[in-house]
């Protein structure tokens, strides 16, 4: 039953720092870069103004703040931190180990692109980065979104059959500065929701000492490593339990993999983040002069959800796969999964690049995307990609 | 002060620190915790940065520690700890644990402290956080091999700075991390050996207590690093303390105070000779350098010995925080 819900005027970024308010955790590490930032600023004032009792602590680089981060959830805190971008890049090595140790903190990620060139706008480039760390990887569409995700990612990565740290994903400016109606919980019902942390051990239990993070030889490092595995496995089932219990508390039901306009159409988009919001306005429209399309979209990348994928899309003929990332070399990354998850399947495929750097995406770009479905397909298209200014410039700079 | 038998008996009532490892004969490391950790009287949480000691004791599934302990990544153990001590005072504060002093320690060699946990150190120190940090000191990286660090000695041959027909070992002057944790405006800070146990006990002790964050650098041996006997580290480390190479001081709210007089400092030769990795300046091409070493000792010992005579009279003034003298 949907009670008493209030509308404000949020950026996503503004959004997920109120759903850390009404958590109320007990660490948070914090370090400043674009576009994350508001969201610890806005944090920050919160704890100032006594609005929240969490400890923050502002340390020397996101390497220290992720470290600090896993040592607090070990302990027995609460720990919630955020990043973007190279800050991601230079936590990686103890983002591995937060999963490995089981920490199960929760790391908002506006997401910007990677340098270089240096660049402070949206793509995902980073949170691909982090894709093989053993986390659990969520995508917010909207502010709305920013905020709920933000506030299933402790109820997730708590679940005693997981255990594992979250990332919740929020394109950068498009979602995090970008102002949206938002429908905030309670504090209450927050508190409620989120419940207490409980660990089976903690590192500051000095009655029953443990010993975190050993040396593994080739005989056990194997096993530890595929208990991650096992861990990740059991994400989707948890998460069916938690969305359902969140409609029941918020009246938001949410698909990890949601299917828009699916049941008919013979072209889909697969998409992540904010430009999944924009597709289905093109679908919407598209539908309407009576053209069967539709779209995947993808709020759940890690653990990649194959089989939800495989059936949402069995009875499509053709699929656009959007990356908003390359993977230098090789298949872009979501277009990577999709195929693997397709393999044998008659559904053909399409791999688009869009966004890198945050190029803008309009929905004429989206419209073209459909339209090219409907000719041969072909080799990775990148979308709004200035070739003949790439191969001016170098003719000017010979190099 | 915990005297030799109190250490003794805390090591056979609640092994902190277990033998069983696997680090090597006549290595200093496990005299540094073994002290270091039976002189702190309230309960300890260890954090432990790569190298050595964290190997050669936690190969899964065994564990020669009787503490919870913990270990993220070679750099950042400072931040780890900063996490552990903030997670203690947000979970007292609302009561979810028993409101009981813990000591935070942390373990790391001297490449884990004076390079690349540097940062994460100095942050941990510059915001307060109430943990002790304990350097053990064997003056290269020896977990990967004998490798140069921050903290070798001028003219000393690793297999990143060796020795050769035409060079002398390490070319620069080693860091001084202690006066770079002093910079830091934290209320102790000292320097230890493990030859004098009694003073490292003093001081881990004296530090534990301290309400803030507290460094101590304490030389350690390696046998196979440094190239001597196994039974011979504790006495080759008194040495490097007779010489004056390594003068035993603490620094109490920044004043300096001396906690071992060398009665008769003996010549840097006396240390060097007894360590393979010195024995090429024995050959008289490098010559010159031994002279450039001795210089290096005497002017270091010379400035300290300034600091320390000019902060006597707040000593004087402040006698009950002067530390005992060996
Ligand atoms: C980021 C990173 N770089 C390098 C290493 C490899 N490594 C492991 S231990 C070690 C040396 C440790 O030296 P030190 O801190 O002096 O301690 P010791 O081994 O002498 O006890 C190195 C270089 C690592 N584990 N992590």
């Amino acid at each position: 039953m949907l009670k008493s819900a209030s509308l404000v005027l949020l950026t996503g970024a503004e959004a997920a720092a109120e759903a850390v308010r009404q958590i109320n955790p007990d660490v948070f590490p914090v370090y400043p870069i674009t576009p994350q930032t508001p969201i610890i600023q806005n944090f920050a004032q919160f704890v100032a103004d006594g609005a929240a009792s969490t400890e923050i602590i502002n340390v020397e680089s996101e390497h220290s703040a992720m470290s600090a981060a896993v040592a607090a959830a070990l302990a027995g805190a609460r720990t919630m931190t955020a990043t973007s971008s190279q800050g991601l890049a230079l936590m990686v090595e103890i983002v591995y180990l937060a999963a490995s140790l089981r920490a199960p903190v929760v790391m908002a990620v506006g997401n910007r692109a990677l340098s270089g060139p240096i660049n402070i706008h949206a793509d995902h480039s980073d949170a691909m980065l982090a894709r093989d760390t053993g986390w659990v990887q969520l995508f917010a569409e909207n502010a709305q979104e920013a905020y709920d995700l933000m506030l299933l990612a402790p109820r997730l990565g708590e679940y005693p059959e997981v255990r594992l740290p979250v990332m919740v994903g929020m394109d950068g400016f498009t979602i995090t500065h970008s102002a949206e109606p938002v429908s905030l919980l309670d504090d209450a019902e927050v508190r409620g929701w989120v419940g207490e942390y409980q660990l089976p051990y903690s590192l500051l239990d000095t009655q029953n000492p443990i010993t975190v993070g050993p040396f593994a030889m080739p005989d056990s490092y194997f096993e530890l490593r595929y208990a991650i595995e096992q861990a990740l496995e059991r994400v989707p089932a948890a998460l069916d339990d938690l969305t359902q219990q969140y409609a029941r508390l918020s009246g938001r039901a949410y698909q990890l993999v949601e299917g828009y306009g699916l049941e008919d159409a013979d072209r889909a988009i697969v998409a992540i983040g904010s430009t999944a919001g924009t597709t289905k306005d093109v679908v919407d429209a598209l539908r309407q002069r009576g053209e069967k399309v539709g779209l995947l979209e993808l709020r759940l990348f890690r653990p990649f959800p194959a089989k939800a994928l495989r059936e949402a899309l069995a009875k499509v003929s053709k699929v656009a796969v959007l990356d908003r990332a390359m993977s230098l070399g090789a298949s872009p990354p979501l277009f990577a999964e999709v195929s693997a998850a397709l393999y044998g399947s008659p559904v053909q495929l399409q791999s688009y690049v869009y966004g890198l750097g945050g190029r803008e995406i309009y929905t004429q770009d989206l419209e073209q995307v459909f339209a090219e479905l409907q000719e041969p397909l072909g080799p990775s298209r990148f979308i709004g990609l200035k070739t003949q200014e790439v191969d001016h410039a170098r003719s000017e700079n010979p190099s | 002060m915990p005297d030799l038998k109190t250490l003794a008996e805390r090591a056979e009532l609640e092994p902190r620190f277990t033998g069983g490892h696997s680090l090597c004969r006549g290595c200093g490391a496990p005299t540094v915790v073994r002290t270091v950790l039976n002189s702190i009287a309230t309960p300890v949480v260890v954090v432990n940065a790569t190298g050595c000691l964290e190997v050669a004791t936690t190969r899964y599934p065994t564990t020669a520690w009787g503490v919870p302990w913990l270990h993220l990544a070679f750099e950042n153990a400072a931040a780890a700890a900063s996490g552990l001590e903030t997670a203690y005072r947000a979970l007292k504060k609302r009561g979810a644990i028993p409101d009981e002093p813990i000591t935070f320690v942390v373990f790391g060699g001297d490449g884990g402290t004076y390079d690349i946990g540097l940062q994460a150190l100095s942050g941990a120190l510059e915001r307060g956080h109430h943990f002790l940090y304990v350097c053990y000191d064997n003056e290269a990286y020896m977990n990967t091999g004998i490798q140069r660090s921050g903290a070798t000695p001028f003219a000393a041959s690793t297999t990143t700075s060796p020795s050769g027909r035409g060079d002398y070992g390490k070319h620069q002057e080693r860091k001084d991390i202690t006066a770079i944790a002093i910079a830091h405006h934290v209320p102790y800070v000292a320097q230890a050996a493990i030859s004098h146990w009694q003073d490292l006990s003093d001081k881990a002790a004296r530090a534990a207590r301290q309400n803030g964050p507290a460094f101590l650098n304490v030389l350690s041996g390696c046998a196979l690093g440094w190239g001597h006997a196994p039974a011979d580290t504790i006495e080759i480390v008194r040495l490097a303390v007779e010489t004056r190479y390594w003068p035993l001081y603490e620094v109490v709210d920044g004043h300096y105070w001396l906690n071992y007089q060398p009665q008769n400092p003996l010549p840097i030769e006396e240390w060097l000779s007894r360590q393979d990795r010195f024995k090429h300046l024995f050959q008289v091409e490098n010559h010159p350098h031994l002279g450039e070493l001795q210089a290096l000792v005497n002017s270091e010992w010379e400035q300290l010995e300034a600091r320390i005579q000019a902060d006597t009279p707040w000593f004087e003034a402040h006698p009950e925080l002067a530390g005992a003298r060996v």
